[in-house]
């Protein structure tokens, strides 16, 4: 964790000119007028601007220098223009040790910014995190605040947003600072399911703190100012004996591209905040809110004729499964979710005629679309993210079967390919799927097929359902016999095309690619009004 | 199977097709299609045996070889008659003497046609190269005796240059026509290409269906051709159709062929070569004589006589062809791209455009083929007429996944140079000595392109506020725009579909109908009609805009986006003068260097082949060879590492 000077600041940069606006704040109070309340507007005042100023003006300065942006300027970015209303703007923190007691140390707002307001329109709650204050640590006062809001915004239903800069705990205030963490993992674990919770971290945040983004839906980075690590490089050092840098070990590229903690990486605040401020356009504000519905200039009954002749015809040949969701979707517009992470697996939210839609796609690009346990995990939380919220499932197929392996095994794909399995089958949100070629063995199961309940499940004329690869299965049921081409021939004559499933009522019907688009839209829009239920538990034991 | 021509309705087509791309445009519009082996043109439509089954196959009972490929191969031909299948196109004979550059020019000096002067025979090796190249005195034209359309074919200035040449040349020969016989004759600096289309029946009759101008070039390679010329005058047609007919019956020609001219500031013409077949720019030809020449070429096949007589043959119009390809303007007036054209529209819809293409959405343009995607043909009453519809079909052209040259063609057509008929086949290096670089932005373009990008990102903004069940009123914007590094403050307010844009003190009224899905705009921008395309649209206020053909990126944000940006770090691009990128997706068919080595500005490192053309890379300063990161036969992709400098 992090440390931070107590340095005093000049913050009270504009105290003294307090007195000249009051007036028209007071006018409809103006029975309440007397010489000793002029004190206190001149008080009120006073507080407000310090808090406006943060850490002041040396260190929002400092700020910039790093890249980043202060903890109001990045609200102010991320609402729509006047739209923010800002709460406990006067809270302090309460510590009295260590000097902290004296005024020159107390800040008004302390190290957070907390509120709601808009987001094109729509309600969204936001606490900003401010690093110009004792570098953006947490006191008890501070988590305070973050946890009222996070309790309105459960009780109307809206999401949450945390722009995180912090350098970790209020070292000052021991154990109080640790309540206040805790005190926010409980809600976050509460909203979980109830409201999106988003995090976009957008500087240090390290120890404990890493937990409330790791609870939270979905967390972005901003590329080289933001770093999320349990412990900091210097510990490493004295504990394992690495050397490695912060962005090594916790740095955008890391968290995206290895360990799968972050969701997505920006270029910088304004890219960031602008980015976020367009993911959220595809979220439902709670999870009594219907996925939200735009305006479409796409025709919804669209032809692609491209995907007419983009499976190739060997089958071991790649393609790419984005120019299939690129096509389909409304006006290519895909918010790609994880995209450096498990890339055989393909998740994001796009929109059908409007409405949001979470895809899912194996990607035959990257290692055939194999499923592994890091895939599995990724697809198996974005679609219980999806099925918590109301969006509909649109699920792509073409999977040759779990990836075989000691690596996998010893790393337990059984149980991390099971999420996957369980995820989809316990969604009872709309379930479309298309089998787009290979759907072979335990895999089909997995990939929302019939069995778990999909709702409608194509074929295109190039699927094939089978246990396994022609090959494959001719060398178990012909073992040791001659004609093994022959038998090869007769296998792929008999499973590598959609009849045995399509014969079977395993899927529904089989589509030309081309009328894709037009399918889905007309499907989603028929199984707007599904409704289905789980047996009543207290909750389900998904294999963690 | 059935060849009862005139009755087209009768006419049963087959169509050849390699594995790599089915089913492709041409095996849908075909009525039977038989595959004939995999991507690799050697495999598949320079395969002989194969196409040689399919004929048996389908006992298909006449074969047009359409251009490029097997078109002029005189064995092609031979084994066709052997089999009594008729090859559509001229017999044996011609194609073997037309062929042959040597065996031509000599034939042609016969026919008393003009020739360039130069060296009549076939050049051993580099040093008679030289020997010879100074005789003739540089500069000198190096090419492949079997070649043409442009590969195999070098100049040269120099002694060095001619080396070099020579062995180019001879690979790209080698390796495009299976024939390393090189020529060397005199350059004409400067000159035209101008070329005659001939039409001669087996009945000895000939006639000259006027010319087509295809100067405008880039590695000898045609990109813009027009017919008529604007700079042939009645006489020096007629001069050059004789001369052109005269040729065609000296061999006896039958089949529709083109007899290809260098043609000097003074008029002066000199016989270049003659191609027996069908030529790519044929269209143009088509439209301003109202002959279809395929039709033409199966009704001499079949032993017709020719319709026409040379009174008959008018020039009506103006006809203009564009060569769409896809490949990068912006590096040596256009490198190769690959992929996959995710988005395609042809601007067929607008009145007086011919489209000629094989590919539709979805198609891959592969590295084993031409990249060429289409031929774009505008026809028009006058020269002017014809090129307003060929910038409308630019503009209309949604060509998306792949780069193409629309950009280049687009400025090429409204070069003042061009449109005054100011042309030779140097005209795109002296036009941009330094290179293509796209459309220069006027401060009355700047403005429409900015008030357009405007237009669209508050009417995305405007959408993005329109949640079902909710509505809000906003009607002003301000606005900061960056473009070409220059920043601009714009107001913005919108009402009723009109969005009024003020730009540097001037206002901009944006309207029309269109919306944000739609690959083209056809906005109205102060009452003038401008389509413009929308490429890409990001969250963060990037927009790239594709006005007047060329791609501009536009970054609109808001005033308070804008001022906080400022505080945001600047990232360094890569140093690129250490580091030697593929410029574009091929094959290494040479490594010159490895670790170690000391290399000199402009030295050659690797060569790699793209679409049959040899590239050779070179060092862009002198420095120790780091590291080499390909290796001969090797595939690699644009902006793939190719070695590394110190």
């Amino acid at each position: 964790m992090a440390t931070y000077t107590l340095v005093r600041s000049s913050r009270f940069l504009a105290g003294t000119v307090a007195t000249a606006v009051i007036g028209s704040r007071l006018l409809h109070n103006s029975r309440w007028y007397s010489i000793s309340h002029l004190s206190v507007q001149d008080r009120i005042e006073e507080k407000r601007r310090a808090a406006l100023v943060g850490g002041g003006q040396k260190r929002i300065d400092a700020q910039h220098k790093r890249g980043k942006l202060t903890a109001r300027e990045r609200i102010d970015l991320l609402m729509d223009p006047e739209s923010f209303v800002e709460y406990d703007m006067f809270v302090e923190h309460r510590c009295a040790d260590f000097g902290m007691e004296a005024d020159h140390n107390k800040y008004p707002g302390d190290s957070v910014v907390t509120g709601q307001g808009r987001i094109n329109g729509r309600l969204a709650y936001v606490f900003s995190q401010d690093f110009t204050v004792f570098g953006g640590s947490l006191s008890g006062a501070h988590a305070q605040k973050i946890c009222k809001i996070m309790d309105q915004a459960m009780m109307v239903g809206a999401p949450v947003i945390g722009l995180n800069d912090s350098g970790g705990a209020r070292i000052q205030e021991g154990v109080e600072s640790l309540a206040g963490y805790a005190d926010i993992f409980l809600r976050n674990v509460m909203a979980s399911g109830v409201v999106p919770q988003i995090s976009l971290i957008m500087g240090p945040c390290a120890g404990g703190a890493v937990y409330s983004p790791a609870l939270t839906d979905f967390t972005f980075m901003v590329k080289d100012t933001s770093y999320l690590f349990i412990t900091g490089p210097d510990v490493v050092k004295s504990v394992t004996n690495e050397d490695v840098t912060q962005e090594e070990l916790g740095g955008a590229r890391t968290h995206t591209a290895v360990s799968g903690v972050a969701h997505r990486a920006f270029e910088n605040d304004v890219d960031a905040l602008l980015n976020l401020r367009n993911f959220f356009n595809f979220l439902p504000l709670s999870n009594k809110d219907p996925a939200p519905v735009t305006e479409c200039h796409d025709p919804s009954d669209r032809l692609v004729p491209g995907l007419d002749t983009l499976v190739p015809f060997e089958s071991t040949k790649a393609y790419d499964m984005l120019d299939i969701i690129h096509g389909i979707v409304d006006e290519r517009d895909f918010f790609e979710i994880m995209p450096n992470y498990a890339k055989n697996i393909v998740v994001g939210f796009a929109r059908m005629n409007g409405r949001t839609v979470g895809i899912v796609g194996n990607q035959p690009k990257v290692a055939s679309g194999c499923l592994d346990i890091n895939s599995s995990v990724k697809g198996a939380r974005f679609v219980r993210f999806c099925d918590a919220f109301n969006i509909p499932i649109i699920t792509f197929v073409d999977v040759p079967g779990f990836l075989p392996g000691t690596a996998q095994e010893y790393g337990g794909i059984i149980r991390h390919g099971a999420k996957l399995l369980f995820a989809f089958a316990e969604a009872t949100v709309p379930k479309i799927t298309v089998i787009t070629r290979k759907a072979y063995g335990g895999a089909y199961d997995v990939m929302s097929s019939k069995h778990l309940r999909g709702d409608v499940n194509y074929a295109w004329p190039s699927a094939e359902v089978a246990v396994m690869g022609a090959k494959g299965a001719v060398q178990i049921i012909f073992r040791g016999k001659e004609n093994q081409a022959e038998a090869e021939a007769e296998y792929v004559e008999t499973f590598a095309n959609p009849f045995p499933a399509a014969v079977r009522g395993f899927v529904d019907d089989i589509i030309q690619p081309s009328t894709t688009r037009k399918r889905i839209c007309r499907d989603l829009e028929v199984l707007a009004s599904k409704k289905q239920t789980n047996p009543w538990k207290k909750h389900a034991n998904i294999p963690l | 199977r059935e060849w009862s021509y005139p009755e087209w309705g009768l006419f049963h087509t087959c169509a050849c097709v390699c594995v790599c791309v089915f089913p492709q445009v041409h095996v849908k519009m075909a009525d039977e299609a038989v595959c004939v082996g995999p991507a690799p043109t050697s495999k598949s439509y320079l395969n002989m045996d194969a196409i040689m089954d399919a004929i048996r196959q389908t006992g298909a009972q006449a074969v047009h070889p359409g251009y490029g490929f097997l078109s002029e191969n005189k064995e092609f031909a031979r084994r066709l008659a052997a089999e009594g299948v008729t090859f559509i196109g001229p017999d044996t004979h011609a194609i073997q003497a037309m062929g042959d550059k040597i065996e031509s020019k000599l034939i042609a000096k016969a026919a008393r046609v003009n020739t360039i002067p130069g060296f009549d025979g076939v050049v051993k090796d580099a040093e008679e190269a030289v020997k010879i190249a100074r005789e003739l005195g540089y500069p000198v034209m190096i090419k492949a005796s079997a070649g043409g359309g442009g590969k195999g074919m070098r100049i040269a200035w120099s002694d060095d240059e001619t080396r070099e040449g020579f062995r180019f040349s001879s690979q790209e020969a080698a390796s495009s026509f299976g024939d390393d016989r090189l020529l060397i004759e005199k350059y004409i600096d400067n000159p035209r290409h101008i070329e005659i289309q001939v039409l001669a029946d087996k009945h000895g009759n000939a006639l000259w269906l006027n010319e087509r101008e295809c100067s405008i070039q880039r590695r000898n390679q045609k990109v813009v051709e027009e017919a008529p010329s604007t700079f042939l005058d009645p006489a020096t047609r007629r001069a050059m159709g004789e001369q052109a007919v005269s040729l065609a019956k000296a061999v006896q020609y039958s089949s529709a062929g083109t007899v290809e001219f260098l043609v000097d500031s003074k008029k002066n013409f000199y016989f270049l070569e003659m191609n027996t077949r069908l030529q790519v720019e044929h269209p143009i030809t088509e439209c301003i004589t109202g002959l279809d020449l395929v039709q033409q070429m199966i009704r001499i096949a079949k032993g017709y006589k020719l319709q026409h007589k040379q009174e008959d043959i008018p020039i009506n119009g103006w006809a203009i062809e564009s060569r769409v390809y896809a490949e990068d303007p912006y590096k040596s007036f256009g490198l190769p791209s690959i992929g996959r054209l995710s988005q395609y529209e042809e601007p067929v819809r607008l009145s007086g455009v011919r489209v000629d293409s094989g590919i539709q959405e979805g198609s891959d343009i592969s590295i084993y083929y031409d990249p060429m995607i289409s031929k774009l043909v505008a026809y028009g009453a006058s020269r002017a007429d014809a090129l307003k519809k060929m910038e409308a079909a630019l503009d209309n052209y949604v060509i998306r996944g792949v780069t193409h040259n629309i950009p280049l063609l687009r400025e090429i057509i409204v070069h003042p140079r061009f449109v005054a008929g100011d042309i030779s086949t140097n005209f795109l290096p002296e036009v941009y000595p330094d290179g293509f670089k796209g459309h220069p932005l006027s401060a009355g373009d700047r403005r429409e392109l900015l008030a357009a990008a405007a237009a669209l990102h508050i009417a995305a903004q405007l959408r993005s506020q329109r949640f079902l069940g909710e509505q809000r009123s906003v009607g002003h914007w301000e606005l900061c725009l960056e473009l070409e590094k220059s920043v601009h403050m714009l107001a913005v307010s919108h009402s009723r579909g009109t969005y009024t844009v003020e730009v540097d003190g001037e206002k901009v009224e944006v309207s029309g109908e269109w919306n944000l899905a739609s690959a083209l705009l056809p906005l109205s921008i102060n009452g003038s009609h401008k389509v413009l395309q929308c490429l890409t649209r990001s969250p963060a206020g990037d927009i790239s805009l594709q006005y007047l053909g060329t791609t501009f990126k536009v970054r609109v944000l808001s005033v308070l986006a804008a001022s906080l940006s400022k505080h945001m770090p600047e990232k360094l691009p890569e140093d690129t003068s250490s580091i030697l990128r593929s410029p574009m997706p091929g094959t290494v068919v040479g490594v010159a260097v490895k670790p170690g080595d000391t290399v000199a500005v402009g030295q050659e490192i690797c060569v790699i082949e793209a679409m049959k053309m040899q590239n050779s890379m070179t060092a862009a300063k002198t420095a120790k060879v780091k590291s080499v990161h390909c290796k001969t036969g090797e595939t690699v992709g644009e902006g793939d590492l190719l070695v590394e400098l110190e």
